[in-house]
């Protein structure tokens, strides 16, 4: 095979698994847009904020420490121990469900009803809140994520796949990192589990029933509270494999918050409301924008990733405005 | 009739009406300035069909969201089932066993009708989150006996073949009887009716009436209905409320209604001092 195709084929593969990272952040902002009709701008900084938690709690930092030393003249920094991944996992988790409760009470219950630009707004503060406060609770230098995922080339892959080239003797086999693997793997496995968990659970089905009426689910016994506090939940918890992903492939760090901006195309390929849509608009957007600096980078003088999927979205807007997957709205009049 | 009394009476086609299921006592309810409920009792007894009727901005609405929990009054005092009912939130009322219907539809667009009827089933299920993952099979023995339920809700109603349907593509007089599904799904001891003939022509109208008698008829359901279509109430009800301004002008058998002058002078237009 010649070099080129080769190598197009090995940016595809990469495309897709960076897909499925754009998927997981842009798959946060559906859940809950698709229960409450709130655009979540936060969601990003929620992933960065798990990230920075769980590597606050694995390495037992004390929380606030800068503030209590500024304050009371001390000098602690660490509890001194050193949690297990699993159980920093288990622990940050339980603190997103916690984090949900407070943005629920403190915020959307006192917004119920209110225009959708309001409640976007609403969210924007919070993700300057949160910013704020992730800072101060576990500082703001970039911080090593290691919750014991495998990382780098896979050998085994590459080996088994030299045979592909067919006797070009440049080609060593197809390199993919396995954290991208890992990563495909997990997001796989979160989709299928929304899914049925929306589909056939008597949770989801109220959640379902949220999105639609809020009348009409109050009218039938559903606890509105309860559902968006839980849906709130399940976007931090997506929100931290999506950060616990990233922060090990590129630290924690501020930078991860903007991987929101990266969810807002997405979303416009795959449509706000759809599971799916969220997966394949993140698939779509990972190739197409690895394939089009491949292929069209070297012609425009590269740096082509920056902008592709933006323009991708605007194309979208134009010729089919709700999505691949979305809910078509048709206004009777 | 002593509308204050407890105990029940035999309706004019015989049938045997029990004692007080929900009493309203004194109940006054404003919003700002407006005043939309003056001082209003009445009470729904155990199997009976009870409409509420009155003009346009008569504040039947408002009643009927008052028992469902939606407004809080200012004053007075809802008693259920035998005890005072603290103030609580509308999903509270329906777990209490209150289920109803609104004026404007209030379905679940998205879902198709079956789903849309199991909603009302959500108050059985009791299978924790936990449970359901864990432990298949109670949750889906629980899945399929509510599931029979809401068949069985779906035949009577006459709507088996749009079973699959998204509900946003139904017309008007289908979404009603679906929405009228739903509330029964719950099996509720007390159901509310917000205008369920409102918008129909005269046949859906009628298909309306049959379907809320057989209700009553054959599962027992205590009905309050809100109704400013008089022809229909008369036909339908046992007792009536009628209401004006926020103000409670008459109550009794459709007859004594029918001959009562504030009622007349209301529905002609009287003007008022």
């Amino acid at each position: 095979m010649p070099d080129n195709l080769i190598f197009g084929i090995e940016v595809f593969l990469n495309g897709l698994m960076a897909g499925v990272l754009y998927a997981l952040v842009a798959l946060g902002f559906v859940l809950i847009y698709k229960a409450s009709g709130i655009f979540n701008y936060a969601q990003g900084v929620m992933a960065l904020f798990a990230a920075a938690t769980l590597v606050g709690i694995m390495n037992g930092q004390v929380p606030f420490s800068h503030l209590i030393n500024a304050m009371f003249g001390t000098e602690v920094h660490y509890f001194g121990w050193h949690l297990p991944a699993l159980l920093g996992i288990l622990l940050t988790a339980a603190f997103m469900v916690l984090l949900a409760w407070l943005v629920q009470k403190f915020v959307f219950k006192h917004l119920v009803g209110q225009e959708p630009i309001i409640l976007f707004m609403a969210t924007i503060g919070l993700a300057y809140f949160l910013e704020g406060i992730s800072d101060l609770m576990w500082g703001s230098e970039i911080k090593n994520l290691d919750v014991g995922l495998p990382q780098g080339a896979s050998i085994w892959l590459e080996d088994s796949t030299r045979w592909m080239g067919f006797g070009n003797e440049n080609f060593y086999g197809f390199f993919i990192d396995k954290l991208d693997m890992f990563a495909t793997v997990i997001a796989a496995i979160l989709v299928l589990a929304l899914v049925i968990f929306s589909q056939y659970s008597k949770q989801g089905r109220a959640m379902r029933a949220v999105a639609d009426d809020h009348q009409a689910a109050l009218s039938v016994g559903i606890n509105l509270n309860f559902i968006w506090v839980m849906v709130w939940s399940l976007a931090g918890f997506v929100a931290l494999v999506a950060g616990i992903m990233w922060g090990t492939k590129s630290g924690v760090q501020f930078s991860l918050s903007l991987i929101a901006l990266k969810a807002l195309p997405v979303l416009m390929l795959g449509g706000f409301t759809s599971i799916p849509g969220a997966i394949v608009g993140g698939l779509i957007i990972g190739v197409g924008e690895k394939l089009f600096e491949f292929a069209v980078g070297p012609m425009v003088g590269g740096a082509t990733e920056n902008w592709f999927a933006y323009v991708l979205a605007l194309i979208f807007l134009v010729f089919r405005p709700q999505g691949l997957f979305g809910e078509k709205i048709i206004e009777r009049v | 009739m002593n509308d204050m009394s407890t105990e029940g009476y035999t309706t004019a086609d015989g049938r045997k009406i029990g004692g007080t299921l929900m009493e309203m006592k004194n109940i006054t309810l404003s919003f700002g300035g407006v005043k939309a409920i003056t001082d209003i009792s009445f009470d729904i007894k155990e199997g009976e069909i009870r409409a509420i009727i009155g003009p346009n901005g008569a504040g039947k609405s408002s009643m009927l969201n008052v028992i469902s929990g939606f407004y809080i009054p200012q004053q007075g005092e809802v008693w259920y089932q035998g005890a005072k009912r603290p103030q609580m939130r509308p999903y509270e009322v329906a777990r209490q066993g209150i289920a109803r219907t609104f004026q404007n539809i209030a379905l679940f667009d998205g879902m198709s009708v079956l789903d849309n009827v199991m909603t009302g089933r959500l108050n059985h299920m009791t299978t924790g989150l936990l449970a359901q993952g864990l432990w298949k099979g109670k949750a889906e023995r629980e899945e399929v006996e509510n599931r029979e339920r809401a068949e069985k809700i779906i035949d009577f109603l006459e709507i088996q073949a749009i079973r699959k349907t998204p509900v946003a593509r139904l017309p008007y007089g289908l979404k009603k009887r679906v929405e009228l599904a739903r509330a029964l799904a719950a099996e509720p001891s007390l159901l509310l009716l917000d205008e369920p003939m409102a918008g129909m022509n005269v046949e859906e109208k009628e298909d309306m009436s049959r379907f809320i008698l057989d209700v009553n008829d054959e599962f027992g359901t205590t009905i309050a209905l809100i109704e400013h279509d008089m022809g229909v109430v008369m036909d339908l009800s046992d007792r009536v409320v009628v209401m004006d301004y926020g103000k409670k002008i008459g109550d009794g058998t459709p007859d004594e209604v029918r001959n009562n002058q504030a009622v007349i002078d209301a529905y002609l237009g009287v003007s008022h001092d």
